[in-house]
C-alpha cells in the first residue's frame, strides 16, 4: 500500500498493470486461494496502488488476467467504496462524520478541511488536483474522535486547529 | 494513532494487558509475555478436547450475536475430506466500535495464536482474517506479524513440529459495512460484491468455498488462547451477573464521555460504573441523556436505562437493548437525538447492498423523512409513517441490516417522543438548511 500515484491522464494510453513485480505480486496470491476469481479484490487494490485509480482499461485488464468478464469485474468494483473509479487528487482525504464523531464536532473538522484544501464540497477535487475529500462512514476509531486518513495514514483525535498542520505534510 | 489509557484499577484486564506495549508486537515479544503456549497446548490435544474446553468456559461471540463458540465450532462436519477453512471477522465497523482495531495493533500474534487454535480445533488448514480495507495501521502489524509467525514456526506445513499444517491468509476489504455480515465477507472473499447469502445452508455446511466455514470475531478469538492457558473454570468464573455471560469484554465507549476509549471489564460490570467511573463520567455541566450500547444496530437507552444496566448479555437486555459488539455512543443532553438517529439512518442507507426491497427502499426513505423533520418541514403524520416503515423493515430481510436501522428509529420515537415533537411543532429551529 504505497502512497497514492498521481491520477494517469484520461486519454493516455493503457499500459497493462499486471507485468513485471506487480504480476509476480499477483502470482504469488493464486496459491492462497482455491478460484482465481477470489483474488479479483486484492488486484483491484494493487491496480489502484499502481495507478491511483481504476480505470475502464484496467478493469478489463483485472478481468483477463483472472479470467472473468469486464462486465463482472465492474460489477465487483462498484460495490465497494474504496476503489476510486474515477482519477482523485494526489492524496485522498476521508473524513468520519458518523454519530459518534458528529456528536464530537467532525462536522467542524469537515468544514475545515473543505476551506483549507480548497475542496469546496464533499467528494470534490481540488483546482491544484491534490487533494481529494469525501466523508466516510465509520472509520471505527470512535473513542479518537475526529479521525481521518489520508492515503494510508490514520491522524486521529482531529480539531480544526490541527488540520493545517496535517495538510502540510502532503504536497 | 492515540495511545491507550492506562488500565483503571476495576478492569479485569486479560485480551488487552498489553496494549500499548510495543515489544509485545513483535514474536519475540510476544513469547516473552507467555505467547504461543496456548497453541503449542492446543496442538497436543484433540481438537474435540478444545471445542469441549472451549463449551464449557461459557465463550460467547463478541461480534455481537453472542453464539457459544465452542457450539459453533462443534457444527463443524467430521470426516468429510472436505477442506475446512475459519474466517476471522477483523471487518469492524459497526459505528461506536473500535475494540478488535487495537487488538489487531496491539497484540497481533494474540489473534494470530487465537486463529491457530481455532482453525487446529475445526479441523480447517487454512484461516482467512478478512481486515476492512480502512484499517490500515492493523493492516501493516498484522502483515508483519504474519510473517514472523511463519519465520519462527508458528504457521505453516508443520506447526511447532506437530506435523499440523495451518496457513492464515489476510484478505483486505474495500470498504463496505455489510461486509461485517458473515456470508457477505465470505462472497467478498470469494471475489464477489458483498451481498449477504440466504440461510441456510448455514457455513458449517456450505460456506466460504461451498465448503465448511466458521466465522469468528477477532475478540473472541483472542480470548481462546486464554481459555485454554488457564482454563475454562478460571474463564466461567469471570462472572458478575448473569451465568450466561462469562469472561471479559472489551467496551469501547465513545461520544460525550472526559475518557473515552476501550475498557475491560468482567461481563456483568454496572453500566453506571463503566461511563461515570472508567470513561470519566460527562463534561462538566453535562448529564447523561443516552446510550447506544451495543454500536448502532441496538435499541437506544434512555439514562435511567443506561444507569440500571448490567454490562452483559443479559444484563442490557433486561433495560431494553442488546450488547451487540459493545460499542457504548454515549450521548449527553446537548446531543441532539433526531439528528443522531437521522445520521444512523443515513449510514444504513449508504451501507446497505440494495438486494432486499425493504432495506433498499426502507433505509433510503426513513433517512428522507428524518431529513424532512429535521428541515422543519416535518408533518404529526410521519412518526407513524417512520414506525410503519420500520416494521415493514424488520425481520423480513436476508440479513439484519435493514432492521438495524429500524431499531434506533422506533426506539427513538418511543423514548424521546418530546424531541421529534420540537420539530414537528415548529418550536425547535430546523437543524437541517431547507434547500
Amino acid at each position: 500500500m504505497s502512497g497514492t500515484a498521481h491520477a494517469a491522464h484520461h486519454d493516455a494510453p493503457h499500459q497493462p498493470v499486471f507485468v513485471g513485480k506487480v504480476k509476480d505480486k499477483l502470482d504469488a496470491l493464486f496459491p492462497k486461494y482455491p478460484t482465481r476469481m477470489a483474488c479479483l479484490l486484492p488486484a483491484l487494490w494493487m491496480v489502484q496502488e499502481e495507478r491511483g485509480w481504476i480505470s475502464a482499461d484496467a478493469i478489463a485488464e483485472v478481468a483477463t488476467v483472472l479470467g472473468l468478464t469486464p462486465a463482472y469485474v465492474r460489477g465487483v468494483a462498484t460495490f465497494y467504496t474504496m476503489y476510486h473509479l474515477h482519477p482523485v487528487g494526489r492524496h485522498f482525504i476521508q473524513v468520519c462524520g458518523t454519530s459518534p464523531c458528529h456528536l464530537c464536532g467532525s462536522d467542524e473538522v469537515m468544514k475545515a478541511i473543505l476551506q483549507q484544501t480548497g475542496c469546496g464540497e464533499v467528494g470534490a477535487t481540488s483546482p491544484d488536483d491534490r487533494f481529494t475529500v469525501v466523508e466516510v462512514e465509520c472509520l471505527g476509531a470512535c473513542g479518537f474522535a475526529t479521525p481521518i486518513l489520508v492515503d494510508d495514514d490514520f491522524h486521529d483525535s482531529v480539531t480544526p486547529e490541527r488540520v493545517a498542520g496535517i495538510l502540510a505534510r502532503y504536497p | 494513532m492515540g495511545f491507550p489509557h492506562p488500565s483503571h484499577s476495576k478492569e479485569t484486564v486479560v485480551l488487552s494487558k498489553y496494549f500499548g506495549d510495543a515489544d509485545a508486537r513483535t514474536y519475540a515479544g510476544w513469547v516473552k509475555r507467555g505467547g504461543y503456549e496456548a497453541l503449542k497446548k492446543a496442538l497436543g490435544m484433540t481438537p474435540e478436547a478444545i471445542i469441549e474446553e472451549i463449551k464449557a468456559s461459557g465463550l460467547r461471540g463478541r461480534g455481537g450475536a453472542g453464539f457459544p463458540t465452542g457450539m459453533k465450532w462443534s457444527f463443524m462436519p467430521k470426516g468429510d475430506n472436505k477442506p475446512h477453512y475459519l474466517v476471522c471477522n477483523a471487518d469492524e465497523s459497526e459505528p461506536g466500535t473500535f475494540k478488535d482495531r487495537e487488538l489487531m495493533r496491539w497484540t497481533p500474534h494474540q489473534l494470530i495464536e487465537g486463529c491457530a487454535i481455532g482453525a487446529y480445533a475445526i479441523g480447517a488448514e487454512r484461516c482467512y482474517i478478512y481486515i476492512r480495507g480502512e484499517f490500515t495501521e492493523p493492516w501493516h502489524v498484522m502483515t508483519k506479524a504474519v510473517e514472523e509467525a511463519y519465520t519462527n514456526g508458528a504457521l505453516g506445513a508443520n506447526v511447532f513440529g506437530s506435523g499440523k499444517r495451518i496457513d492464515i491468509v489476510l484478505h483486505r476489504g474495500a470498504g463496505a459495512y455489510i461486509c461485517g455480515e458473515e456470508t457477505a465477507m465470505m462472497n467478498s472473499i470469494e471475489g464477489r460484491r458483498g451481498n449477504p447469502r440466504i440461510k441456510p445452508p448455514f457455513p458449517a455446511v456450505a460456506g466460504l468455498f461451498g465448503m465448511p466455514t466458521t466465522i469468528n470475531n477477532v475478540e473472541t478469538l483472542t480470548a481462546v488462547c486464554h481459555i485454554l492457558n488457564r482454563g475454562s473454570a478460571w474463564y466461567k468464573g469471570l462472572c458478575l451477573s448473569s451465568p450466561k455471560s462469562t469472561g471479559t469484554k472489551l467496551f469501547s465507549v465513545c461520544g460525550h464521555v472526559m475518557k473515552p476509549g476501550n475498557y475491560e471489564v468482567t461481563m456483568g460490570f454496572p453500566m453506571k460504573d463503566l461511563i461515570h467511573d472508567l470513561a470519566g463520567g460527562m463534561r462538566p455541566g453535562r448529564r447523561l441523556k443516552a446510550v447506544i450500547p451495543g454500536g448502532s444496530s441496538v435499541p437506544i437507552m434512555n439514562a435511567a436505562e443506561a444507569e440500571a444496566a448490567l454490562c452483559d448479555y443479559e444484563g442490557i437486555v433486561a433495560q431494553g437493548s442488546m450488547l451487540g459488539s459493545a460499542g457504548f455512543i454515549v450521548m449527553d443532553d446537548s446531543a441532539d437525538i433526531v439528528y443522531e438517529i437521522y445520521r444512523l439512518a443515513k449510514f444504513y442507507a449508504h451501507e446497505s447492498c440494495a438486494q432486499c426491497t425493504q432495506c433498499r427502499e426502507g433505509t433510503a426513505w426513513t433517512t428522507k423523512i428524518l431529513e424532512r423533520i429535521l428541515k422543519g418541514q416535518g408533518k404529526r403524520e410521519d412518526l407513524d409513517l417512520l414506525l410503519d416503515l420500520s416494521e415493514q423493515m424488520t425481520g423480513k430481510t436476508i440479513c439484519v441490516l435493514s432492521d438495524s436501522c429500524a431499531t434506533p428509529i422506533v426506539s427513538g420515537i418511543k423514548k424521546f417522543p418530546e424531541e421529534f415533537d420540537a420539530y414537528l411543532s415548529r418550536a425547535k429551529a430546523p437543524a437541517l438548511a431547507a434547500v
